[in-house]
């Protein structure tokens, strides 16, 4: 079980030192901002969209080192991928990247703030570039199942 | 310390007296244009309510400042109340961040002679010194139980007599009233008006054996104890590289907490490796995001000190800092 000081391995504070996809994308096509409201951690991710495709993303804001790692490790995992694969994003793909399967419940929220993020901002993009309103409420109900 | 039973109301806590002062009396006196000061260095419960109320009675919100020693900058309470339109200033007696002991009677007197009512955020100050509120000359004083050894969800909210009887009442409910009829309502005497509902028995009980056992240990020896470890904890933390103290450097101006971030590592961070070693710190913004903002950090970790800690306590949070910079190379 991954608890304690034992999370904190050269990846994890490597990733904090040095994100990857660092930064802001001035011509994006979505950004999206939130913060844990109870430890002050905060992300902005900004993506460019074409054809359907997540070309380039990128991130900045302050967390901890696993919020930073975390979310580093998503934006990896998401660039290249078709907006249907990102919407299959799991929590799991991050943690397992990690080694984070089992972080305690008091640290979950600092690692997936970056998830809550991304997928805020697909839906955002979705919603706002959807055709047929039938396509809304299923957007809907799946924004609203994420959590 | 409280002589009129009159005067005192249990709530829940400093949170919901302060809200109580914002709704029962804010809204009878408070007007447009009219400025609420509240200073920098405040918990979220004593701005929030401030916000709701001027922003409901398009009133404005106004913050004393703070120097980069963590002590206020009254130059700018004068300037408030040079205006002519303050209706309250409110601060806490000890910031619960820095551990910066506010001036209170310097503060209170510019507002006496201005004839502007104050209230005093006390949960920080009461647990940890001698607190008279005669000195003081205050209107509204609020504490929590919780942060002194009593339970969590009580607390207490005292307010000068002549104010409390022009204030309405906060809850409408039980126990609050004196004679209910279809359309009027008389309230009970005080400060059962502002008590409705049934009271939490229990743990007013535990709040007084909380008490109790404080006044018996004596809050001066408390404040000694406490400015002991303050200062062996300062000196201590000098030796330590890379590590940045918030606040003032003097002891007998300051509680005993310590707010600090170590190089480039996270607080939170730092808090879950020092956790590991036994040593429980608090890490975030303290609910006290103004602060943060001023002090431009997202977060800071604070080490806090009471009666039951020890040199030793300080020298094992010390020595988790090494297990700190080893996890992190520095």
């Amino acid at each position: 079980m991954s608890s304690g000081a034992d999370i904190y391995h050269e990846m994890i504070v490597d990733y904090s030192r040095n994100p990857i996809n660092y930064g802001e994308i001035e011509n994006h096509d979505v950004t999206f901002h939130d913060s844990n409201p109870l430890c002050g951690d905060s992300i902005d991710i900004d993506m460019k969209i074409d054809d359907q495709k997540v070309t380039d993303i990128k991130f900045h804001g302050k967390g901890c080192a696993i919020c930073m790692a975390c979310t580093s490790v998503l934006t990896e995992i998401t660039k290249g991928k078709s907006l249907d694969d990102v919407r299959k994003i799991e929590k799991n793909d991050i943690l397992s990247e990690l080694g984070l399967e089992h972080l305690q419940a008091v640290r979950i929220k600092c690692a997936l703030l970056s998830l809550k993020v991304l997928k805020s901002a697909l839906y955002t993009y979705l919603g706002s570039n959807i055709e047929n309103t039938e396509g809304i409420d299923t957007l809907k109900a799946e924004a609203e199942n994420l959590y | 310390m409280l002589k009129n039973r009159q005067e005192l109301i249990f709530v829940r806590g400093t949170t919901e007296a302060i809200n109580l002062v914002a709704y029962a009396w804010g809204r009878p006196h408070i007007n447009e244009g009219d400025i609420i000061v509240t200073t920098e260095y405040e918990h979220h419960s004593n701005i929030v309510p401030w916000q709701l109320l001027t922003q409901e009675k398009r009133a404005k919100l106004e913050y004393i400042g703070m120097n980069d020693n963590g002590e206020l900058n009254l130059d700018d309470l004068d300037k408030y109340l040079a205006t002519g339109k303050v209706k309250l200033v409110t601060f806490s007696l000890m910031s619960n961040v820095l551990g910066t002991i506010t001036d209170a009677e310097k503060i209170i007197a510019k507002c006496k002679a201005a004839g502007v009512p104050t209230l005093i955020d006390g949960a920080q100050a009461v647990p940890h010194m001698k607190v008279d509120l005669d000195t003081l000359g205050c209107d509204f004083f609020a504490f929590s139980g919780h942060k002194m050894l009593a339970p969590t969800g009580i607390g207490v909210l005292w307010v000068r007599k002549s104010v409390l009887q022009t204030m309405n009442p906060f809850h409408g409910g039980g126990d609050m009233i004196r004679e209910v009829h279809k359309y009027e309502t008389t309230w009970n005497d005080l400060p059962y008006k502002f008590e409705a509902g049934t009271p939490n028995i229990a743990d007013v009980i535990g709040f007084g054996a909380a008490i109790d056992y404080l006044t018996k240990i004596g809050m001066d020896n408390v404040r000694q104890h406490e400015i002991e470890l303050t200062k062996y904890a300062m000196e201590e933390f000098a030796k330590v590289p890379g590590l940045q103290i918030y606040g003032t450097k003097d002891i007998t101006k300051r509680g005993g907490v310590i707010s600090f971030n170590f190089a480039d590592v996270h607080p939170h961070d730092v808090a879950q490796i020092i956790d590991e070693e036994g040593i429980a710190l608090r890490s975030g913004h303290h609910c006290a995001q103004v602060l943060m903002e001023r002090l431009d950090v997202a977060a800071t970790s604070r080490a806090s000190f009471y009666i039951y800690n020890t040199k030793k306590d300080v020298d094992a949070l010390i020595d988790s800092l090494n297990t700190v910079a080893k996890v992190f190379k520095l």
